[in-house]
């Protein structure tokens, strides 16, 4: 797994390649975390993750929280299908309230 | 955790579950009322179908599924068992096999054609077992097919109490550790979402700490779950989570709880009260009025203290949630059952470990290699003539000893697993041809070396096969014979001086010696003058060549490819005898040696040259006296206490150089009943004898089964003691003959 980050104009893009698990979970916390440093604005790009567990989502999760604590707003972006499914899986889509590809149908 | 590992034991798990249900199921047919066997069956496909949802081996969970419903209803006794439905569930087990078997070759494999019609076929038989038969749900689909009746999972309601909702509810609170234990809970929901439809989920992350406090390996989540199925019970929910039940905490309210239970479980979980509420409404388990009656309820017990809080206290939690109506007291029996099976299961894992076969291999090697070497050292300390060293090293030795004989321990198995695969084949062979017969099994707990069983399995096949087609009479022949009706095969096995003998009998006709004489003579395998044994005469039949079809059908048979079964028996440097009477059965003895490794060996000098004879074999040794000497220098047989003794000379057999010692011993030894002697220079005493094969040049070579190291890095070679008692028995009776015409 890595993260490539870029910050420009107050935004700060992220972009997380290969597999967010809790093999790397300790690893993408002292990565991810930092990036609400950068700017006012963060993004995720998620294209190219190719497989997240639960520890994965849990830290997209504390990332959210972290950003929205200090006022700071967290996008994730072109959700990989991987990430997709366990958005959809654990229905929390609408938390972190970005637009998604392919969204389930309402309950 | 590394899944290809997780998933080998998987495979591994499942076949053992699968061969005990087998037996299970086998046993079933003669006492149809076994309720452990019952058990135990239902138990092994639902532990295959919770490993397999883990994998996400779709097709086994879907099968599985199926299987386990009918057992469940068997279980209790909603559906008779009998024959029918007996061999169902073996062609149903067979197919399960067969799907863990194409996961073990590959384990993205999409079953093939073949094993697709065959599992829709018998989802399709299984399906008149299933409650609701009218259903025609186009197969295969779990969750139309209603196979469970609906008092099992419907709560008896109670009027005013109870909520709206028909959907199961589940709270799910993960433990921080449930990652670290190499378990995903996304791979347990997705397993739910497998079983039935999950109508609605929250994720609760407010567990979570601070960022700074938050470790990326812990899990902070938990779920409420609204789940719908059409035909899962609380028992089925559970299962889902079996395997972190000790990683979460799980609560399950059936549809239409009383609103009550909720207030409960508002109680009991660790968020806030008026949050739970939102969440419980959010995922519709409870309607805004529902919530404000629990709540309630909730600050009514709170004023009062009594109710659930208050008599949880006292311990017995089982007793009040079915005094609640939570939960119906079987599922609380089910429950208990199943804690304490899960606790005898892991007493006995703890008991056993499981080792990979190469592993066990090298140590045997090394243990060779180190009783070579231990030779080596005790050699040289006895040529030292230091008394201190000289005690030492015999210690050593002593100990290799032990450790040899553990060593080779390890890899000894009960052959009683060989035997138990036969009942299914005798079961199976003796419907296909139709005659009633059935297995006996004994001395199942004698012990041989697992790469002797491994490759048993094949000629024992061949020999179970032929008693049953050709050996044993079909039942109104046998009534006409004064036998019983069911014919009978016997499968035995015992220890008998270092060699393990296992026996193929039959209760059937036996063998006809004149006929197989006949065509013996039509073969030109014996002359017309020759006098042979019977056990001479019925092992003709293991002659290569002996077993045309038609040749054989009027000597009932016997002689299909039972040179194979020979060659496959001598190549474990074993032999094979036949015993047979006729109208009262038919006996075949494989004759094994115990290990194909090390054995305890005694060894001989002749010249300059060193041979080894297995220890076992060895039955006593006498000196030739002069006077012996020159009364034998003609004939082969001397008089040992009144019998006859016929013997060998090594040194002629062997060619060997040199003037012979003064004097010459003989060794007796004896294989099959049958005695023999060999002379030799030289009485050496015992030796740790580790087998090394001979080459491939030596393949042909007669009365050599192998080749040793000695300590002092000589070689010495292994005598094949069968092969030399019968050339001196012929010998003998050769010359007799010889004299005889003279």
């Amino acid at each position: 797994m890595t993260i490539s980050i870029e910050s420009s104009n107050g935004v700060c893009h992220a972009r997380v390649t290969g597999e967010m698990t809790i093999y790397h979970a300790a690893e993408m916390k002292g990565e991810l975390l930092p990036c609400l440093d950068y700017g006012t604005e963060v993004e995720i790009d998620l294209s190219e993750v190719s497989e997240i567990d639960t520890a994965g989502f849990q830290l997209l999760l504390l990332t959210k929280r972290e950003a929205a604590k200090v006022g700071k707003s967290l996008r994730l972006v072109a959700h990989s299908p991987a990430t997709l499914e366990v958005l959809d899986l654990f229905n929390m889509a609408s938390y972190f309230g970005d637009p998604v590809m392919m969204p389930r149908a309402a309950h | 955790m590394e899944l290809d590992q997780a998933l080998q034991t998987f495979i591994m798990e499942s076949r053992e579950l699968l061969e005990a249900m087998e037996e299970s199921l086998l046993g079933l047919e003669s006492e149809p009322d076994d309720r452990d066997a019952i058990g135990a069956i239902f138990r092994a496909a639902h532990t295959i179908k919770g490993s397999g949802g883990l994998f996400g081996l779709d097709g086994i969970v879907a099968f599985t599924h199926v299987v386990e419903n009918v057992l469940d209803r068997v279980r209790n006794n909603e559906v008779p068992i009998n024959a029918d439905l007996i061999a169902l569930l073996l062609s149903c087990r067979d197919h399960i096999g067969m799907l863990v078997e194409q996961i073990a070759a590959d384990s993205a494999a999409k079953p093939d054609h073949e094993t697709e019609t065959t599992g829709i076929m018998l989802l399709n038989q299984l399906k008149s077992y299933q409650a609701g038969t009218q259903e025609q749900s186009p197969l295969p689909a779990i969750t139309s097919s209603q196979t469970k009746p609906q008092s099992q999972t419907a709560v008896v309601a109670q009027s005013g109490g109870t909520v709206e909702n028909d959907n199961w509810h589940i709270s799910l609170r993960f433990s921080h550790d449930v990652l670290r234990n190499g378990m995903d809970p996304l791979a347990f929901i997705r397993y739910l979402d497998n079983m039935g439809d999950i109508v609605h989920i929250v994720t609760l992350p407010d567990a979570m700490p601070f960022a700074t406090d938050m470790d990326p390996e812990s899990c902070y989540l938990g779920f409420e779950i609204d789940f719908h199925g059409e035909n899962v019970d609380k028992a089925t929910i559970e299962g889902v989570f079996e395997f972190v039940r000790e990683d979460c905490s799980l609560r399950i309210l059936p549809p239409h709880s009383r609103i009550e239970e909720y207030t409960q479980l508002i109680d009991e979980l660790p968020e806030d009260k008026i949050r739970l509420g939102d969440l419980l409404v959010n995922c519709g388990a409870l309607t805004w009025n529902e919530l404000d009656e629990a709540l309630r309820l909730q600050s009514l017990n709170a004023e009062f203290g009594c109710d659930a809080s208050a008599s949880r206290d006292s311990g017995n939690l089982g007793q009040i949630l079915v005094e609640q109506n939570m939960v119906q007291p079987e599922l609380v029996d089910a429950a208990l059952g199943k804690q304490k099976l899960a606790k005898e299961n892991k007493v006995q894992e703890s008991k056993l470990i499981r080792i990979q076969a190469d592993k066990l291999d090298q140590l045997i090697n090394l243990v060779g290699e180190m009783v070579i070497a231990g030779a080596a050292t005790s050699l040289l300390a006895q040529r030292t003539r230091d008394p201190a060293l000289h005690e030492s090293t015999s210690t050593l030795s002593r100990l290799v000893e032990e450790i040899r004989d553990s060593a080779l321990q390890l890899r000894m198995v009960q052959i009683g697993e060989t035997f138990s695969r036969f009942n299914r084949v005798v079961r199976d062979v003796s419907k296909e041809i139709g005659k009633d017969i059935g297995l006996a099994i004994s001395g199942a707990e004698t012990e041989l070396d697992k790469s002797v069983v491994e490759k048993i399995g094949d000629p024992l096949m061949h020999l179970v096969r032929n008693s049953m087609d050709h050996g044993i009479e079909k039942s109104e022949i046998r009534l006409q014979r004064g036998k019983p009706a069911k014919g009978t095969l016997h499968l035995n096995a015992y220890h008998e001086s270092g060699s393990i003998v296992v026996e193929v009998g039959d209760d059937g006709g036996g063998l006809n010696r004149a006929r197989i004489l006949a065509k013996a003579l039509e073969k030109g395998l014996v002359t017309a003058n020759q006098t042979l044994s019977d056990q001479e005469v019925y092992g003709l039949i293991f002659e290569a060549g002996f077993s045309t079809a038609e040749a054989v059908t009027n000597l009932s048979g016997r002689g299909v490819g039972m040179d194979v079964v020979r060659r496959n028996i001598e190549a474990l440097r074993g032999t094979v005898e036949i015993d047979s009477r006729e109208g009262v059965g038919t006996t075949v003895k494989i004759r094994l040696p115990l290990t194909l490794a090390i054995i305890d060996g005694f060894l001989l000098g002749v010249g300059s040259a060193s041979y080894v004879v297995p220890l076992d074999m060895v039955m006593e040794c006498i000196e030739l006296s002069e006077a012996e000497r020159q009364e034998t220098r003609e004939s082969n047989y001397i008089n040992l206490r009144g019998t006859v003794l016929p013997f060998i000379r090594l040194r002629d057999q062997f060619r060997e150089q040199g003037k012979a010692g003064r004097r010459e011993n003989i060794v007796v030894v004896q294989y099959v009943g049958q005695m023999a002697g060999l002379v030799v220079d030289e009485l050496m005493g015992e030796f740790q004898t580790v087998i090394k094969p001979l080459g491939k040049l030596f393949g042909n070579l007669k009365g050599i089964s192998g080749s040793t190291i000695l300590g002092s890095g000589e070689v010495a070679l292994i005598l094949d003691v069968p092969a030399l008692i019968q050339r001196a028995v012929n010998k003998e009776a050769q010359q007799l003959a010889y004299s005889q015409t003279k």
